[in-house]
């Protein structure tokens, strides 16, 4: 169990990574001369702002979105981690923990697809 | 300033923060926002979606180490994981309706008590408080491996650690850290669990109450993959090297200067916040 937790976390940190670095390596060879500007905060005019989207986006080969996704993928590392956790309490059939894992997972998907 | 040049010096710093943040045990993303705001001119929300995605980064690696030694309580995490969703739920709706002053004012005090708690040590006091029926009846009692066996231990206090953790959990939506300090705080003094076990079992934590804020930040486009990209790259860089220098380094002169970094930074927000510049 707790090497299958252990693999999991690694994996997702590691997969995250490289879309990461695909997508900002992109980015930056597209949009590197590009005035950077952030010291105003526009984030409610962005498309990017849900799964779905950057996962289409990323789909279209956009740089953005691929760092976007990226990011959505490194996010859900620590849902799937839970996500495992509950099929582990699952199947030593531990009824209070089962209850508490998936309180804790129900709260990250509504954060996340909310 | 181009955008190559911003990210390059973006992931430079983010890498010295990452890096001092593992040597001296502190984490890196609490220098991250102040450092973005301060030194960037990043607005501060950008800064705190940036800085909590590096934290899941940093967390979700040093976890994964630490859960297959076999240190860290899954109970315990679980259980402590209901306060900390809650509570960055909380902070995460809390967020919208706080000023961004508010917010820097908040950082510059909890960075000058996490630079206090790094100056002061450890030094837990001896009177134990009774362990908790509450501990029994949650099966959170566990074991932890030291050569020859395993040292069997039990929590104290379970109520008041769970409420703590709930604070956590809203100073990491609002503020966009690991808040390591506070949960490291409600199991070592609250709990009473072995330091090996809430420093592991907390590191496990972090990254499921920054992703439960994560999730609601990205919805509000506080995540812009052109800031958030230099800071986890660096920030995870500079974790990694700094988890193989631990062995190494002189932790004592890298955690006094992490700690005036943190002071100077603590004071800068202050400033920023009372004179309303964020």
């Amino acid at each position: 169990m707790e090497q299958v937790i252990g693999r999991l976390l690694q994996t997702g940190v590691v997969l995250a990574s490289i879309v990461v670095i695909l997508g900002g390596t992109l980015l930056l060879a597209r949009h590197g001369a590009e005035a950077s500007a952030f010291s105003v905060f526009r984030g409610d005019a962005s498309p990017l702002r849900s799964v779905r989207a950057a996962l289409a986006g990323a789909v279209r080969g956009d740089p953005r979105a691929i760092v976007q996704f990226g990011l959505v993928l490194l996010i859900a590392t620590p849902v799937a981690r839970v996500a495992l956790t509950l099929a582990a309490f699952a199947a030593q059939r531990d009824r209070l923990y089962i209850a508490m894992t998936a309180l804790v997972l129900i709260l990250l998907l509504f954060g996340l697809f909310s | 300033m181009s955008l190559a040049l911003f990210a390059l010096l973006v992931a430079a710093g983010s890498f010295g923060a990452g890096l001092l943040g593992a040597v001296t045990g502190l984490g890196g993303g609490i220098v991250v926002v102040p450092m973005l705001t301060v030194l960037f001119h990043v607005d501060i929300r950008y800064a705190i979606g940036a800085s909590l995605v590096s934290v899941i980064a940093t967390s979700s690696g040093a976890a994964s180490a630490y859960v297959r030694e076999g240190y860290t309580n899954v109970r315990i995490g679980i259980f402590l994981e209901v306060a900390t969703t809650v509570g960055a739920l909380v902070g995460a709706a809390l967020a919208n309706v706080v000023p961004t002053s508010a917010l820097a004012i908040l950082f510059g005090l909890v960075l000058l008590y996490s630079a206090y708690r790094s100056l002061r040590g450890d030094s837990a006091t001896a009177d134990v408080p009774p362990p908790d029926p509450l501990g029994e009846r949650l099966r959170l009692n566990g074991s932890y491996p030291e050569a020859p066996g395993r040292i069997p231990y039990v929590v104290h206090r379970v109520r008041l650690g769970f409420g703590v953790m709930l604070f956590a959990g809203i100073l990491s939506a609002l503020l966009g850290i690991g808040s390591g300090v506070v949960k490291v705080l409600a199991m070592d003094r609250a709990m009473r669990l072995p330091f090996k076990v809430s420093t592991t079992t907390s590191n496990f934590m972090i990254g499921v109450t920054a992703a439960a804020s994560a999730g609601v930040y990205l919805h509000r486009g506080y995540i812009d993959p052109s800031i958030a990209f230099p800071v986890m790259l660096g920030v995870l860089a500079g974790a990694v090297l700094g988890a193989r220098l631990l062995a190494a380094a002189d932790a004592v002169w890298l955690r006094r200067i992490f700690t005036a970094v943190v002071c100077v930074l603590a004071v800068e927000m202050l400033y920023k916040g009372l004179t309303r510049g964020v």
